[in-house]
């Protein structure tokens, strides 16, 4: 990306301003990526904010890769963990290798996305936490800004993983909320190894809507053992070994 | 005899059998005096306990019963459903052979519990009179003479009873039937007076005028609160269970209950727990009487803070696990555990939130899926034997083919704990599909000896 011009930063500047939120230049959280460091206003993930993240193709339903890329976005968080779900099938020891310890994620199962929702504000409200991570299915404008607003005045990042019973349900992710950035997360092939076995998981991230910034697309590797995401070494046609896998591949992007 | 245990109900014994028949048939029968005073104590001790674990109203229901309000404490057990089976399963514990349901009125629990074919049932709110009318007229808590004299008119089952012309009745029986009838299709309301616990620390407000306004109550618990937590102070004591009771003009008992973590006495989170609970209590015609009990109190001490200087402290959460604990019950807020078995369904247990941190941990270099599925699900798949991965595998209806797999992972039955697993082991591959989608899957069996399985294919979890 060029310099940041000083025009458009008045600009913004201004916006924010007028905005309100002028106070203090809010903290990030940076990825350890430029790529997506660049690309996000303030430099990564803003805390004290609302953001949203679902699965890509079928990973709408399990949100295996979207529940990953949140449990490394909130291993790199300092304090507790707040987890609010309304059907259990997190696998503990799976956060654990991507540095999110089972001894900082409380879980919350609620019984209804109501319930989801106002756990979530209380834990969202309260501040002592680290991050709050949400399962859910519908958000709405009011719920989402109410959400916002709690994040805001605590401090506390709100990470909504959006995840549907239905694979039809996800066209809702489309709906415009109040959340400051939104993340569709899809797998990608992994590169062959020179060896049987898999390698280390690819991820295609977009990044849909970011709240003074741009949409974009990356493809990164996944977590590690920190949380913490790398860029992919390979361009994509270079890391499929055969024309068939890369049609299919596309296939999944145009169904995604 | 009055009552038998469970071998000698086995024998063909029942109650009400003459001592020195029963004698006769077993000579080894062991006898002992019915003591109903110290019936009564005991029920009265296990009223307690119910009291600081279940709900805040609870009676004893002479001679062999309790009875509980459990309204608006249910949920913080995880249902209505579940709280009995809880209790259930703590009286066996302690070899109490119970039976519980729960109904809308007094009268209705009595005769189900007592006469209803299920040992453990929940009545849906309405459907009492349909529930009951297939019990005998015993269960409407009537003396022996007037059940006889119902017999002598052929009325056995509470239906028919009730189908009955009132007048007559009264007329005949005096007013029992007719008053019993209505307390237990909830007709006339029946007041339960609960325990009072041993030494409590409580404060109580009479009001002049009945209250019922949201904001009033709240206002009177902000001045019921600070009083309580000085008690507890001057006893060096915190409130892990606090129950509110509002007396209404009649005579029924509203009560909130509110469960803490820890031991609190903190006036500004104990107001705040009890206030949101004020949305689920129904005032009525008014409420003449507040009670504030602390119903189970610990021990706590002064701790002294860290001094940031040392260590950055980290921020303390329990008054949230509190509020959340109170909203969707305690059961609900959990942390995992590590727990050293191999099998993954085993290898985690749930603690609750606030509990000590263990030392142990998960292995790390085993790959391990983000979702674990409830229960395997089976999948067609083919695959080498003995211990290749699959070439491809049908799950869901989806035929996906493995391009690249990591494996096995073999895992074996746990034969210390049940005999049927001796021989069965699990082998572990992570897959991945052309797609880049990656599963965990495991083959019931080491793919070469039958016994260790069926050797059928399953998905077990799923990778991010």
């Amino acid at each position: 990306m060029s310099a940041p011009r000083p025009a458009l930063e008045a600009l913004r500047e201004q916006i924010s301003r007028l905005e309100g939120h002028n106070r203090l230049r809010r903290p990030t959280l940076p990825f350890g990526v430029p790529e997506i460091d660049s690309r996000l206003p303030g430099g990564g993930l803003v805390l004290g904010a609302l953001h949203e993240v679902a699965g890509g193709g079928s990973d709408a339903l399990h949100s295996a890769a979207a529940g990953q890329f949140c449990a490394g976005i909130a291993a790199r968080t300092r304090g507790k963990v707040l987890w609010i779900v309304t059907r259990q099938d997190v696998f503990a020891p799976a956060l654990k290798q991507v540095g999110l310890s089972a001894r900082r994620v409380i879980y919350v199962e609620a019984g209804t996305d109501t319930d989801v929702l106002a756990c979530f504000e209380e834990g969202l409200r309260h501040g002592g936490l680290g991050t709050v991570v949400a399962e859910v299915a519908r958000l709405s404008m009011t719920a989402s800004r109410r959400l916002q607003l709690a994040a805001e005045t605590s401090g506390v990042l709100g990470i909504a993983i959006r995840r549907w019973r239905r694979q039809s349900n996800a066209a809702d992710f489309g709906q415009p909320t109040a959340s400051l950035t939104r993340w569709r997360v899809s797998v990608l092939p992994s590169v062959s190894l020179p060896v049987a076995g898999v390698g280390r998981a690819r991820w295609r991230l977009e990044l849909i809507r970011a709240r003074a910034g741009e949409c974009a697309d990356f493809e990164v590797e996944a977590c590690d053992a920190q949380g913490r995401l790398a860029p992919c070494r390979l361009a994509l046609s270079a890391a499929l070994a055969d024309g068939s896998d890369q049609e299919e591949a596309g296939q999944r992007r145009a169904r995604a | 005899m009055l009552s038998l245990d469970l071998a000698a109900r086995r024998l063909g014994l029942r109650p009400g059998t003459p001592v020195a028949k029963a004698q006769a048939l077993y000579p080894d029968l062991v006898l002992m005096d019915a003591d109903p005073q110290g019936d009564r104590q005991g029920l009265e001790k296990l009223a307690l306990w119910f009291q600081q674990r279940i709900s805040p109203i609870v009676a004893v229901d002479a001679p062999d019963g309790l009875v509980l309000d459990t309204t608006g404490a249910d949920h913080l057990h995880g249902g209505e459903m579940a709280m009995l089976k809880d209790m259930l399963h703590r009286l066996a514990g302690v070899g109490i052979r119970a039976r519980a349901v729960v109904a809308d009125t007094w009268g209705a629990a009595h005769g189900l519990a007592r006469y209803g074919r299920a040992p453990i049932a929940v009545v849906p709110a309405g459907q009492t009179v349909r529930a009951l009318a297939e019990l005998p007229v015993e269960a409407l808590r009537l003396s022996a003479s007037i059940v006889e004299g119902l017999a002598t008119l052929g009325v056995s089952r509470i239906g028919a009873l009730a189908a009955m012309p009132r007048a007559p009745l009264v007329l005949r029986f005096g007013p029992d039937v007719a008053q019993r009838l209505d307390q237990a299709l909830g007709r006339v309301g029946e007041a339960i007076i609960p325990v009072r616990p041993l030494e409590p620390v409580e404060v109580a407000r009479s009001f002049a005028e009945p209250i019922a306004a949201a904001q009033t109550i709240a206002r009177y618990i902000g001045k019921l609160v600070p009083p309580l937590c000085q008690a507890l102070d001057t006893r060096a004591e915190g409130v892990r269970r606090l129950d509110l009771l509002l007396h209404r003009v009649d005579s029924r008992i509203q009560a909130i209950r509110v469960v803490t973590a820890m031991p609190v006495r903190d006036i500004k989170r104990l107001t705040r727990l009890l206030c949101e609970k004020i949305e689920t209590i129904d005032p009525g015609f008014g409420i003449e009487r507040m009670v504030l009990i602390a119903a189970l109190t610990e021990p706590m001490e002064r701790r002294q803070r860290v001094s940031s200087l040392i260590a950055e402290e980290e921020a303390d959460v329990s008054d949230l696990i509190d509020t959340l604990a109170n909203r969707v019950g305690t059961q609900a807020l959990y942390r995992f555990t590590p727990v050293e078995s191999d099998l993954p369904e085993r290898s985690f247990c749930r603690v609750p939130a606030l509990a000590p941190e263990g030392t142990k941990d998960w292995p790390e270099h085993w790959p391990r899926p983000t979702r674990l599925l409830a229960r395997p699900e089976a999948v067609q798949a083919m695959a080498e034997l003995p211990d290749q991965p699959p070439l491809f595998f049908i799950w869901r209806g989806v035929r996906r083919k493995v391009k690249c797999a990591d494996g096995p992972e073999r895992v074996f039955g746990e034969w210390w704990k049940n005999d049927a697993e001796l021989t069965i082991a699990r082998d572990y591959f992570r897959v991945e599909d052309t797609h880049g989608e990656r599963f965990w899957l495991y083959r019931a069996g080491d793919g070469e000896h039958g016994e260790t399985g069926s050797q059928g294919w399953f998905i077990h979890g799923i990778f991010g």
